[in-house]
């Protein structure tokens, strides 16, 4: 079978470049303590049946030094302005937002830009994908409304419509909504699925959000109404179908992200909880699971860099480890989410510890875009 | 580190290549076990020394060790040299000990003269090396091991017994571990070159489960050992084990493949063309959705490992030097058995048919291939061992022991 190309790098691609931006990542978004925000914004919210709506939270001073940091940029073409970096790039930066748990827009932002930059790729008449590219550079964030109210995952599972450029209908289980400028929505015109740019003010545009578990995330559906918009992409399937490993692989290092999170803070723990006179790390029924927790961890991080690799420099074979990274990673969420808690006790099942974000923002993720049983599924027509 | 090779990488890498596609060896009469450490015939041991002699000649072996001690002297090949082999799905090196353990120990460990007397022929292959580490007494917990080395004038008197001694039939050399204090557990133990041909040594097969007689007991009475053939410091043999063992645990840099003769994709593709060429319910299994979960599962966590192996290069993304490489061999012996457990479920009734059966799919090599699965899982320290290390060395969680 195939064999690795000689075409991608032994580094993934990862150089000085991109640590230096993780190292900036990671650094910035723990200065921001994104946690303690969100802890305030939820205040009052837990109870499900007799507490209050519940605001997203988001840190818009830092959403703001984000972008005149260039990390909205990073993947946008240079024609437009960016910076015109790879994947493996933005992965780094994802990954970080990931072990922040950080409620931000920036991960439905690269992907949006990403298949824009597809579409600017692919499309002869290019220039209006360029046009809502710039608009990210100057610091617009964006999401993808491609979902219909059945949450399928089929490309053209969208419930959105288009007539001579109005669009009709409802997209839903939008990421980060209520943070975003713009969506790219796919839309079935004459039986053709294309891709169209709408702000989130036109005229005809309702917005609703959904309850969602994910506290660090939040999520809504949009109506349209003979909403005017733009056609960024004629060839919606093509476009997204050669986008959809980036999308897969964004989510993957998010997740890679935080499981390093549960883990680290799990093995923490069991080195200071003390129980029959000893750190419960000791016992193996607990050191155990924790390193199994690390060797699924390291599984989705290496294959994570490897989809990103080889998108960037390979993409006959970006689609089956796009599949991988995303199996493995949905698989992984599962299971750190569900030994972190466990292996917390009675602390770990309560709102008041941080290991709840965490496993809610995992699980989230391990559904996004599909979980493993659906990954696998569209990996085994590569083989 | 750099992702490019150099000019002369590159074209080392195609010597390589092109050496290896012209040089593979005719099978063997009677075919090669599946791996190197259940080898226990005249006729395999010949055949593959010969191999190896060949490869260490064409540089694929001791690429970058010194010629003072029988090396070819480069900087940076090695690495090549192992991929190349491992790519090149030929024969295992017999000597998978001496190169894997011996030699790295010795390179860290030896004195000048040790180094030039043993390290030549471990590259070679013309002396075979054994481990000694394993007792009835001393499995997982090593350290409690009993075989006691006494000192007698420019000598030390052996006695006591080690087991599960894979080549201990066809070594010249074993790496043998020795109680010199019997009241210091961790500070009394000295590590020798055990020569195997020496009176007093008794070597005793094996059966695994599998019926091969690929291990030994070995049983050492009153065996004279001159102490320059003593490892290191009287002692510190605990220190030094460990360091063999991060070897063995392939931790280490080589100094040739401990060669597999498959790449470790061969078998999960293997799997996948059974399961698509047999039927359940007049389909394909591969088409059964159940099934390909399974095996997309299995191919998706090898090339796991693959990828692991690449991320493991670059310090800013391998979260510590060890933490990658230690986890080689719990994965790598794991996986391989959940893969022979789910082939043996794909052959359904037909997986009792063992070696010898003209009707058994592959000569019974699944079967086979399952039981010996066990070796990697126990062998080295088993899983259970390795998730000790890896949550304490690792993770610093505390100490089970």
């Amino acid at each position: 079978m195939m064999e690795q190309s000689n075409e991608q790098s032994k580094d993934f691609g990862f150089g000085e470049e991109q640590e230096l931006l993780k190292d900036q990542a990671r650094r910035f978004i723990e200065e921001k303590q994104p946690l303690l925000a969100l802890r305030e914004a939820t205040k009052g919210t837990e109870d499900p049946y007799l507490g209050e709506e519940r605001q997203g939270s988001f840190d818009v001073a830092a959403w703001n030094e984000m972008v005149a940091l260039g990390w909205t940029a990073l993947a946008v073409p240079e024609a437009a302005g960016g910076l015109g970096m790879s994947l493996v790039t933005a992965v780094a930066v994802a990954e970080e937002i990931g072990r922040g748990a950080m409620p931000t827009p920036l991960t439905a932002t690269l992907q949006s830009t990403f298949v824009l930059r597809q579409a600017f790729t692919q499309e002869a008449n290019s220039q209006q994908a360029i046009q809502w590219l710039k608009k990210i550079v100057e610091g617009s964030s964006a999401s993808l409304a491609i979902q219909g109210a059945a949450g399928c995952l089929e490309l053209d599972a969208t419930d959105v419509t288009a007539t001579d450029n109005k669009l009709n209908g409802v997209a839903c289980f939008i990421q980060d909504l209520q943070k975003v400028d713009f969506l790219v929505v796919s839309v079935k015109d004459n039986g053709r699925l294309k891709l169209f740019c709408v702000d989130l003010n036109a005229e005809g545009v309702r917005v609703s959000h959904d309850r969602i578990v994910d506290l660090s995330r939040d999520q809504g559906r949009v109506s349209f109404n003979n909403v005017s918009a733009t056609c960024v992409a004629e060839d919606g399937d093509g476009v997204l179908n050669r986008a959809w490993p980036a999308l897969l692989t964004l989510v993957s290092a998010d997740i890679a992200g935080g499981c390093e999170w549960l883990l680290q803070t799990t093995a923490e723990y069991a080195k200071v909880r003390t129980q029959f006179d000893r750190p419960i790390g000791f016992f193996q029924a607990v050191k155990h699971p924790i390193v199994n927790m690390m060797i699924a961890a390291d599984e989705t991080r290496s294959l994570t860099y490897a989809a990103a690799a080889a998108y960037d420099s390979d993409p006959d074979t970006s689609h089956r480890a796009a599949h991988f990274a995303k199996s493995n990673a949905s698989d992984t969420a599962e299971f750190c989410a569900n030994r972190a808690t466990q292996l917390h006790g009675g602390i770990g099942f309560t709102w008041e510890h941080d290991v709840q974000i965490y496993h809610k923002r995992v699980m989230h993720s391990q559904q996004l875009f599909g979980d493993g049983y659906w990954q696998r599924q569209m990996a085994a027509s590569h083989f | 580190m750099a992702g490019q090779e150099t000019a002369e990488q590159k074209e080392f890498r195609r010597q390589c290549r092109a050496w290896l596609q012209e040089n593979r060896p005719p099978p063997t009469a009677m075919p090669l076990p599946q791996a190197a450490y259940e080898v226990t015939t005249q006729d395999h041991r010949n055949y593959l020394v010969d191999w190896q002699a060949k490869c260490f000649e064409a540089e694929l072996i001791a690429t970058d060790v010194s010629a003072d001690y029988g090396g070819h002297g480069h900087k940076g090949l090695q690495q090549i040299a192992s991929s190349e082999v491992r790519r090149a799905n030929v024969p295992y090196f017999i000597n998978w000990i001496g190169l894997g353990m011996a030699a790295p120990t010795l390179l860290i460990h030896g004195t000048e003269a040790q180094k030039k007397a043993y390290l030549p022929t471990i590259f070679t292959g013309e002396d075979i090396w054994c481990q000694g580490f394993s007792e009835p007494g001393a499995g997982s917990d090593l350290v409690n091991l009993q075989t006691s080395a006494v000192r007698d004038g420019d000598n030390w008197l052996i006695n006591g017994s080690k087991v599960w001694t894979s080549l201990g039939q066809l070594a010249k050399y074993m790496l043998l571990l020795a109680r010199t204090d019997k009241n210091d557990k961790y500070n009394g133990i000295t590590y020798f070159i055990g020569p195997m041909e020496h009176e007093g040594v008794t070597v005793k097969p094996i059966h695994k489960m599998t019926g091969e007689a690929g291990f030994n007991e070995v049983f050492l009475d009153n065996v004279v050992i001159p102490d320059h053939m003593r490892i290191d410091e009287v002692g510190v043999g605990w220190k030094v084990a460990m360091s063999t063992l991060t070897s063995e645990r392939g931790a280490a840099q080589g100094v040739g493949a401990v060669a597999s003769s498959n790449s470790p994709f061969a078998a999960i593709e293997a799997l996948i063309a059974l399961a698509k060429k047999r039927k359940r319910n007049g389909r394909p299994i591969w088409d059964d959705s159940l099934w390909r979960d399974k095996l997309v599962k299995l191919y998706e966590r090898t090339e796991a490992a693959a990828q692991n192996a690449r991320r493991a290069r670059i310090n800013a993304l391998n979260g510590g030097a060890m933490r990658i490489p230690l986890q080689g061999k719990v994965t790598g012996s794991e996986l391989g058995q959940e893969l022979h457990q789910l082939a043996l479920s794909m052959l359904g009734m037909e997986s009792s048919l063992y070696i010898g059966d003209p009707n058994a799919e592959n000569d019974g090599g699944w079967m086979l291939g399952y039981m010996n699965t066990y070796t990697g899982t126990i062998s080295g320290g088993s899983s259970e061992i390795q998730r000790n290390i890896l949550g304490e060395r690792v993770l610093g969680l505390p100490k089970s022991k």
